[in-house]
């Protein structure tokens, strides 16, 4: 009797873990479909794109789609991007890319879906000539549709100016500072009469950041080649900041972390370096300085910090599908409404004389004409060539200048070690 | 008759001969599956040149990446140099508070198990949550620990700046994390010493503190040596502690000046930022390597606990 028990016993055991195995293997091929049938899209963003209100208007219009949304933070969201590409899967049907990322991804155009051979090359007309270059792949595959762009300006903060002593009317404060010098020196002005606790600006990464982007070439050359030590334009961007910061002028704190938007809401800093995004950071950031920010024109005119494209990675279910989506999110109409919700500056020129866009004022930056002032920079923008690993020069850069501000080097060492760091991301 | 009880009797044989290989099997299968192949893999890896993003284009460099490793990356050297510091900050006090705790927890007080059950606490706790809360008490402006400090009179300290003040502010989240943990399994060992042992202790005139380190200490020997080696392997692979500590676009270098990067988040740059997976892997590698050699160096140096 006794072996039979166990034999029993033996075989359920057996079968529980032959279940468990399966159940393991099974679990790694969950699938996208929706029970009802519904095709379900996810995009995958970081930051603020304004899409909530136009994913309910498509859906609308496409009841047999479901489009879900996640968003993480700026460095989490490439790194995410380019491990889901590597291992194959998990990446979102829409991911969208950053200007400093776009190059590294177009370099290998087979992860994904080439947009021309969906309808991409009869909407070419719709986008800046350089944005639509941008994110095209060296075979001719464009990998990603422009959303917005950078454009450069100034925001700062009218009451602390005024405390200050300093004029606080957009249209005196942007004569106060034609070049990056005169706005150095007005913070010089500034500082000597600030209120408790309050600096120039926030840091000096973000201002390096515009200055850069003014350049006619930043940290790559045509052909890929990293420049940053050749470039005299750099150099002397980097000097000018390390001087300012030196002179007092910086808050020391380093953009996107959270030390940077306690900032914003504890009222440390006059001004920031303000692409168009950087007005929805802002409105996000400190709600309660609603009226007491104001935009001027950026120092040295033109510039481009940012800016984001949309991709459809190849290894989406619903490829078809979410290039239409991508196509839709942003065509002029959306580009417009995404404007006027969250002040992204369209990357498509059309609408740039659109009565609409150009006439917009945002009540929370004191009805400034945000509209024609992000235009105008648009319109002045020099398009800059984008390497490779754009986005990780610029961290190294953020680096080397903290190093600055926290005083453990000056500017030449950090520069020093600066351009070593910098010549490891070429190999 | 005869021929049938013989092939009952066989099998008989070979189920008890067989079956606990059966049993065990899913173990072996479950580590082939996510632990021998991945390693194995990432030693086959570790030999080549290889961008993350592009399998095909990886070439075979033979030990041309351990080479770099070892004797040419200053950075790789210094983030070792972080974990290391990183170990002793964080398993020393560990265990020592551990024992403290346990020790407290063990004698009779009101609401002992709501204390006990306190301790765990922590540790269920999710790490990023953690750890952006203790940014912000470490924040330089507006931090609570600055604030505290200010009161006696001590100048804002700007922890994520210096080598020392980022290492004691990481060294803090662990050890707030982990110390329930070791404590209660160390109070689940306590509660085996026999009390005889105190009561003679007790009549030999021998007081509280030196019974706790006469006979309780030398007593948990066995879990002082687990605790210090499961401590160790974790301090080792320290990631989400200093990657979160610093966020923002820079979080993977660990400071401006690499100044808390511990290996793994070294790993993490170089496979995930600069996509170089082939010398990631080779860091994975020596990382492993590395763990075993601390945790035998730390199980040596507990064994050496005794009873006088």
């Amino acid at each position: 009797m006794r072996p039979k028990t166990r034999n029993r016993r033996t075989r359920l055991l057996t079968g529980l873990c032959a279940t468990l195995v399966a159940a393991t293997a099974l679990s790694a091929c969950g699938s996208g479909e929706a029970g009802d049938g519904k095709i379900k899209l996810s995009l995958g963003l970081f930051g603020k794109f304004g899409y909530t209100e136009l994913l309910k208007e498509y859906q609308a219009a496409h009841p047999n789609i479901e489009i879900t949304e996640r968003t993480a933070s700026y460095s989490d969201h490439h790194k995410n991007v380019a491990a889901h590409l590597a291992t194959g899967g998990g990446a979102a049907d829409i991911e969208a890319v950053d200007t400093g990322y776009i190059a590294q991804f177009k370099a290998t155009p087979d992860k994904f879906v080439d947009l021309n051979t969906v309808g991409g090359d009869q909407l070419k007309s719709r986008w800046l000539d350089w944005k639509w270059t941008a994110s095209l792949a060296k075979g001719g595959q464009q990998i990603g549709y422009g959303t917005d762009v950078g454009g450069l300006a100034i925001c700062y903060r009218r009451d602390l100016l005024e405390a200050a002593g300093l004029p606080a009317d957009r249209e005196a404060v942007s004569a106060l500072w034609p070049t990056w010098q005169a706005f150095f020196d007005a913070g010089k002005q500034f500082q000597a009469n600030a209120p408790d606790g309050v600096k120039w600006m926030d840091g000096g990464p973000t201002v390096l950041n515009a200055i850069f982007g003014q350049a006619p070439t930043g940290y790559y050359d045509q052909s890929d080649k990293l420049v940053v030590d050749s470039n005299p334009a750099l150099r002397a961007g980097w000097d000018q900041v390390v001087g300012a910061v030196q002179a007092n002028l910086s808050a020391g704190l380093l953009y996107s972390t959270p030390t940077w938007d306690t900032g914003f809401a504890q009222s440390q800093f006059a001004t920031v370096t303000c692409p168009a995004w950087m007005m929805t950071k802002i409105k996000d950031k400190a709600p309660d300085t609603a009226g007491k920010w104001d935009v001027a024109a950026v120092p040295g005119g033109g510039g481009n910090w940012g800016g984001s494209y949309l991709t459809v990675p190849k290894q989406g279910k619903h490829t078809k599908e979410a290039a239409e989506l991508a196509a839709w999110l942003t065509a002029p109409e959306q580009q417009a409404k995404v404007f006027t919700s969250e002040g992204l500056l369209p990357s498509t020129p059309s609408l740039y004389e659109d009565p609409k866009i150009a006439s917009y004022t945002n009540p929370f930056f004191n009805n400034a004409p945000v509209g024609k002032l992000f235009t105008d920079a648009a319109k002045q923008l020099r398009p800059q060539y984008q390497g490779p690993k754009a986005g990780d020069v610029q961290t190294e850069f953020g680096n080397a200048m903290q190093r600055v501000e926290q005083g453990k080097q000056d500017g030449a060492a950090a520069w020093q070690q600066l351009v070593g760091d910098v010549a490891k991301l070429q190999s | 008759m005869a021929e049938r009880r013989t092939w009952a009797d066989r099998r008989h044989h070979w189920d008890v001969k067989l079956s606990p290989f059966g049993f065990v099997s899913p173990y072996f299968l479950i580590f082939g599956v996510f632990g021998l192949f991945p390693l194995l893999y990432t030693g086959w890896v570790s030999l080549q040149d290889r961008n993350l993003l592009d399998a095909e284009g990886a070439e075979f460099v033979g030990f041309a990446n351990y080479d770099q490793l070892l004797f040419h990356d200053p950075y790789f050297w210094n983030a070792m140099g972080n974990t290391v510091s990183l170990w002793l900050l964080t398993t020393i006090p560990q265990i020592l508070f551990a024992l403290g705790v346990a020790h407290l927890l063990n004698r009779r007080l009101r609401g002992r198990t709501l204390f006990r059950m306190g301790m765990i606490l922590p540790n269920i706790t999710s790490v990023a949550a953690v750890t952006i809360i203790f940014a912000q008490l470490f924040g330089r402006d507006f931090g609570l620990v600055n604030w505290v400090l200010s009161w006696f009179g001590a100048g804002q300290i700007d922890w994520q700046a210096g080598t020392a003040s980022s290492h004691t502010a990481i060294a803090a989240m662990v050890v707030w994390r982990w110390t329930g943990y070791h404590a209660l399994i160390f109070l689940a060992s306590m509660q085996a010493i026999p009390s005889s042992m105190y009561e003679a202790a007790t009549l030999d005139g021998a007081r509280s503190w030196q019974q706790f380190w006469r006979i309780t200490v030398p007593l948990l020997r066995p879990q002082i040596i687990f605790s210090t080696v499961i401590a160790t392997t974790g301090n080792m692979r320290l990631l989400a502690e200093p990657l979160l500590f610093n966020p923002g676009t820079a979080a993977a270098t660990g400071g401006s000046d690499r100044q808390f990067q511990t290996a793994a988040l070294y790993l993490y740059e170089q496979g995930f930022t600069k996509y170089d997976f082939g010398y990631s892997s080779a860091i994975a590698l020596v990382l492993a390597v590395a763990t075993m050699l601390v945790a035998g160096v730390s199980y040596l140096v507990t064994r050496r606990i005794q009873t006088e």
